[in-house]
């Protein structure tokens, strides 16, 4: 059993933690930047109090000319609790926040390459959004 | 996006099957729902019976039934077992030159996007989409 509450300052350890274990990079400033309170910052904690995973989004209108719109940012389970929901409680849960402040829009970027998470937003209900994002090399 | 036959009616199949994965049919009931050939469809389930996705066959009365798992098994995974695999196909003539080997990189982006669309969608987030009345199946 988990459950889903607002990450606090005391969460960024195992946050960073996990998220560096996962990604092999630690930015350990980002993640508290998401503590900002315009931005929806959630755990998944275990029922003895261990971070099972996070999610991490902002409402954000205009970007790119969209109407308002909830970004997901980041999301991330321990591997170790996967495959038990806790991505699908963490997405939901960010989405309720989400249509509680009136926007009816989610979107997220997705490295086209990483089937994995690709699969999991898709299994969300999410399918390939209005816009296609480019990019340049500028060294 | 073209789908060879086999691979289209291998989707098709597959989909069917998993729906409802206690059901057996036979490939001579499947050709007749989609208003295929019913023996291109017995060559395409015995693909899918020895990649282990299904099972059953013997004759043309003989039925088949889902043998896989719905929240593993993409769309991708279906279409290699029909289409050749991206990095396998044979090199085209010009590929060589600048023009070749730009017109490359526009098709590799576009089969890079294709690949990522259809291996993101499992069986179960097909069967299971608000946008279909799959779900009712």
């Amino acid at each position: 059993m988990t459950a889903i509450r607002r990450a606090q300052a005391t969460d960024l350890k195992a946050i960073s933690a996990l998220d560096a274990r996962e990604t092999g990079v630690a930015k350990p400033d980002y993640w508290r930047e998401m503590l900002a309170p315009d931005r929806h910052f959630l755990v998944a904690e275990t029922d003895k109090g261990a971070l099972a995973g996070f999610i991490a989004g902002e409402i954000r209108a205009w970007e790119f000319g969209q109407p308002a719109a909830g970004w997901v940012f980041a999301i991330q389970i321990d591997p170790k609790l996967r495959l038990k929901g806790v991505g699908s409680e963490l997405f939901e849960a960010l989405v309720a926040r989400f249509k509680a402040k009136g926007v009816t829009r989610v979107r997220t970027l997705v490295d086209r390459k990483d089937h994995l998470i690709l699969s999991f937003f898709r299994a969300q209900g999410m399918v390939a959004g209005p816009s296609l994002q480019l990019d340049m090399d500028l060294s | 996006m073209k789908l060879q036959t086999a691979t289209r009616l291998g989707l098709y199949a597959i989909l069917e099957l998993a729906r409802d994965p206690e059901r057996t049919l036979s490939s001579a009931e499947l050709a007749e729902r989609f208003g295929v050939s019913g023996h291109h469809l017995a060559k395409v389930l015995g693909t899918l019976s020895t990649a282990g996705l299904v099972r059953g066959g013997r004759g043309a009365a003989g039925g088949y039934r889902f043998t896989g798992n719905r929240r593993r098994i993409t769309l991708m995974d279906i279409v290699a077992l029909f289409e050749p695999a991206p990095g396998n196909r044979a090199k085209e003539p010009g590929e060589d030159t600048d023009i070749g080997g730009a017109l490359q990189r526009v098709l590799v982006e576009i089969d890079e996007i294709a690949e990522a669309t259809l291996a993101s969608i499992t069986l179960e987030t097909m069967l299971k989409s608000k946008d279909s009345s799959l779900r009712s199946g």
